[in-house]
Order: C-alpha cells, then sequence, then structure tokens
C-alpha cells in the first residue's frame, strides 16, 4: 500500500487552475521527486498532501487516512521552506520541542547527530550558519521518527559541501525503510536520490518515471535537457494563449 | 499530552525573554511612564482626587498588560505566519491549540511581571499603601484583562504582513491608551474622546482597575466585565475570518 496517494486531485484558486488532475504514489521505502518551474503546481501538491490545504476535487491520503488527521501527521514529517525561525530559541529547545508533539521521537542525542547538529546544539538558532540552519529544520522533520518525509527544496542555498551531506543524510533515512517525497529545481540531486521522478508542467504530470526514463523520454543523455524537453514541449502539454 | 502544551508555553516565554525587542520595551515603556508621571510629577493628591502613584497604578497597568499581549499576539503571529514558521507547526503533530495557548500564557507572564514592577515602584516611591485583598485584586484584575487584548492581538496578527506588524500594533495600541483614559485620566479627556471611550476595551478594563482601587469610576465592574467580554468575543471573530482567509492563500 502506498505511504502517500494523490487521486485526480484538482486545485483552484478562483480562476486559476493550480493542480488539473493529478494522481501520485509514493511507495514505501521509496525516494519520489517533483520537478517542475516555478508555479508548476509543486507546492501546491505538497500542501495538499501535508493537510495545509484542501484540494478542489479527487482525494489525497497518507498512510490511509486523510493528510490533515492525526493519524498522517503523526507518521510524518516535513522540511518546508521557512523566510524565518525564531531566532531565540537554541537547537536543542527547538528540536525537544518538536519531538514531544511525536509519540515514538527519536532520542534528542540521536536526532542530533543524524542531522549533524550535536556541535551547536546549545547555539541559539539565530546564531547558525545558513547551512547548520537548513540542518535544524531537517532535525525538526525527522526528529519524530516519521515513515515519511516531506523535503520542500531543501538544499537552496546550500554549498556543495552541505548539499552532498544533505544527500547522504536522505539516502540514509530511504535505507531504514523511510519514503520521502523531493521538490527540487536541481536536477542532479534528483537524479543522485530518487527511485523515481514526476515532472508537473502547468498543474499535469507530463512525465514519471526513473532517472533514466526521464532522460529517454526528453531525448537527452543530460536530465536538464530532458527536462526542458518535457517541459517545452508543446506535444505534451497544450499551450495557454 | 498536556506536556505538550507545558513544553510550548516554557519555550515561547524562553524565546520571548531572549527576544530584547519584546521583553524589555515591554516591560520598560509602562514603568518609565509610571516613574514620571506617577512617581516625579505626582505623589501629592489635590484635595479632590487621589495621589496619582496610586491612581496611574491601575491606568499604567492596563497600559502594560494591553502592550504584553498585543505584541506577543500581534507582532507574533504575524511575524510567524507570515515568514513560514507557522506552516512548519500547522504540518507538524503538534495540537493547533498549543500554540495559542503558549502565546496566552507568555502574555498573561509579562502581564504580571509589568504589574508587579508598577506595584512594587509604587509602594517603594510611591507611599502606595493598601491592605492586601486591593493588591491582590487590582493585579489579578489586571492580569485576566490581558485576555481581550490577546485576542485583538491575534486578530491583527492573521491579518497585518510580517513587516507591517509593529506598526499596525502601534496604530492601534497608542490611541486605545490614549483614548480609553490611561494616560490621562477619563474625567479630563476632552469631551469627544470621553463620548467614545465606552467603544474601546482599554477603557472598560482601567474602570475595573480603577473601582477596585476606590478611585471615582463611570459604570458598574459587572458592566465593565460584560463589554469586555464582547470585545472578546468580537475579536476572536475577527481573528477566526483572517484564519479562513489564510487558508485559501495562494501558492504556486
Amino acid at each position: 500500500m502506498p505511504v502517500a496517494e494523490l487521486h485526480a486531485v484538482t486545485k483552484n484558486y478562483g480562476e486559476i487552475a493550480a493542480l488539473r488532475g493529478i494522481d501520485l504514489a509514493i511507495e514505501p521505502g521509496e525516494v519520489v521527486s517533483l520537478l517542475g518551474p516555478n508555479g508548476a503546481g509543486k507546492t501546491t501538491a505538497v500542501r495538499i498532501l501535508l493537510g495545509l490545504m484542501q484540494p478542489s476535487s479527487g482525494r489525497a491520503e497518507v498512510f490511509g487516512h486523510p493528510p490533515a488527521s492525526r493519524y498522517a501527521r503523526l507518521r510524518r514529517g516535513a522540511q518546508l521552506q521557512v523566510a524565518r525561525v525564531p531566532e531565540t530559541l537554541r537547537v536543542r529547545e527547538h528540536i525537544q520541542l518538536f519531538s514531544s508533539y511525536y509519540e515514538k521521537p527519536l532520542p534528542l542525542q540521536e536526532t542530533l547527530a543524524a542531522a549533524g547538529l550535536v556541535d551547536v546544539q546549545n547555539r541559539l538558532f539565530g546564531e547558525l550558519s545558513g547551512g547548520q540552519k537548513q540542518r535544524v529544520l531537517f532535525a525538526l522533520a525527522i526528529c519524530g521518527n516519521p515513515g515519511l518525509l516531506f523535503l520542500d527544496e531543501p538544499t537552496v542555498g546550500l554549498d556543495v559541501e552541505a548539499r552532498r551531506a544533505l544527500w547522504a543524510r536522505i539516502r540514509g533515512f530511504a535505507k531504514r525503510g523511510g519514503s520521502v517525497l523531493l521538490t527540487t529545481h536541481y536536477l542532479d540531486e534528483a537524479d543522485a536520490l530518487s527511485h523515481r521522478i514526476a515532472v508537473i508542467h502547468r498543474g499535469l504530470i507530463v512525465a514519471e518515471g526513473t532517472p533514466a526514463e526521464i532522460r529517454k523520454l526528453g531525448a537527452s543523455a543530460d536530465l536538464e535537457d530532458a527536462f526542458l524537453a518535457i517541459t517545452g514541449n508543446p506535444n505534451v502539454v497544450e499551450e495557454v494563449a | 499530552m498536556s506536556n505538550v502544551y507545558l513544553l510550548e508555553a516554557k519555550m515561547e516565554f524562553l524565546k520571548s525573554l531572549r527576544m530584547k525587542m519584546y521583553s524589555l520595551s515591554t516591560v520598560i515603556f509602562p514603568a518609565m511612564f509610571y516613574c514620571f508621571f506617577g512617581l516625579a510629577m505626582g505623589k501629592e493628591g489635590s484635595k479632590d482626587s487621589m495621589p496619582m502613584a496610586r491612581y496611574l497604578l491601575a491606568t499604567y497597568g492596563a497600559f502594560g498588560v494591553m502592550g504584553a499581549s498585543l505584541f506577543a499576539f500581534g507582532v507574533g503571529v504575524a511575524v510567524e505566519r507570515g515568514l513560514g514558521w507557522l506552516q512548519v507547526k500547522r504540518a507538524s503533530p503538534m495540537p493547533p491549540a498549543a500554540y495559542f495557548f503558549a502565546k496566552a500564557v507568555v502574555s498573561l507572564s509579562f502581564a504580571a511581571i509589568v504589574v508587579a514592577l508598577l506595584f512594587g515602584l509604587g509602594a517603594a516611591f510611591g507611599d502606595v499603601r493598601m491592605p492586601l485583598w486591593q493588591w491582590l485584586g487590582i493585579g489579578g484584575a489586571l492580569i485576566l484583562g490581558a485576555i481581550p487584548f490577546c485576542a485583538l492581538g491575534l486578530a491583527i496578527g492573521n491579518f497585518a504582513g510580517p513587516n507591517s506588524a509593529p506598526g499596525t500594533v502601534n496604530m492601534i495600541y497608542l490611541p486605545l491608551a490614549l483614548c480609553g483614559g490611561l494616560w490621562i485620566p477619563f474625567q479630563f479627556l476632552p469631551k469627544g474622546i470621553q463620548s467614545i471611550a465606552p467603544f474601546l476595551p482599554s477603557f472598560h478594563l482601567s474602570q475595573i482597575a480603577l473601582r477596585i482601587l476606590g478611585a471615582p469610576v463611570q459604570g458598574t465592574v459587572i458592566g465593565h466585565v460584560e463589554a469586555l467580554v464582547a470585545f472578546t468575543l468580537i475579536f476572536a471573530g475577527i481573528a477566526w475570518m483572517g484564519q479562513m482567509r489564510e487558508r485559501e492563500k495562494m501558492y504556486g
């Protein structure tokens, strides 16, 4: 049974159709990347699976339950894009608080170690570097020992080293049986991490498959060229005048 | 389960205490005003009014309580909502009420700190003497009086942008203080302002505290309490509308 599913999900904001009928399933232990240009509907799809927003039609489920249900929340972690996190709490305090929300959280030291934060656990959030801040958000996503992780552009603004380190952590999470839904603009990231990629464009999934299959679909050895071919192809999506 | 609420409140308190912008200005401004107008200028009462040090304890107390709750909720919620932090909390299994509970605990705690500081200043430097029940009655009324302003702060926080929130709060806070008779006693306010004061929650809160203090007041305590309950419901309703609006906001 998939851990997260969207069935024929649409979402309209007034006149604008952000999602126009999306089907997506994430299986246990699977890392799925959602790729798409800005405004394609990635964030809307994630927000629906997080229970932050209702679909206009269709059905969304997380572990067979409504995404906003307590059952789903307890089994899910999310690293979202945040412009500002409260800066006057210590790293340890942020993690303690989020751990208290879950029924079976990881021990604090384990979360700190898994996110690479042991050395800065007593620092205030506001005193951290950009990479360390991202790691705290990652720690908040994994501290409840969830079965499903949502990562919304988790490596934005990170240097190469920090990105690779986060990739290793994501792989470690999947290896232990966790599922991941990743949205990203970095195609090498999707390529390196995902079992499956779904390309979303103007509210529709226009291509889906392994990274290798996506390259083939876009008739290119380079994933980035393949992506541009897929999202720019007027045969795939009707152009809006 | 209740542990989550307590921990949320503890962390919110630590967070607010360490935010000097909030913790210092919340406590220092009312105390400073009280020192200027209550202690330095008016220890002696005229023949038909009580000493300023005593009278202003109630009104600057109300002023401090309003500030503690309006800024904790108004600015706190506007920033955390507008800059994405509330999303992270909402996506987590945090019980939604814990977020508001924690902010209310912080508002009431800082309200208590401000009131205690003013009481200490008044007793030590203003020769204010009262029986214990009166100290406790005024203190309790002022601290509980934070509740309608928590609701007003939440309403502001649900509508204001993260950058404009401090300005918006001040635009509401300072006129409420002035027109509610917190800076200048109600009977000395211009007639026009006197006529709008009953439509302001600040007026009703200060009248309750002044009544316990034994100062001449308008209306009855029950009437003022009823008015504050009504204001709380209205502000909570406005806050709720803001929340509904937020839910359908557009994101790519």
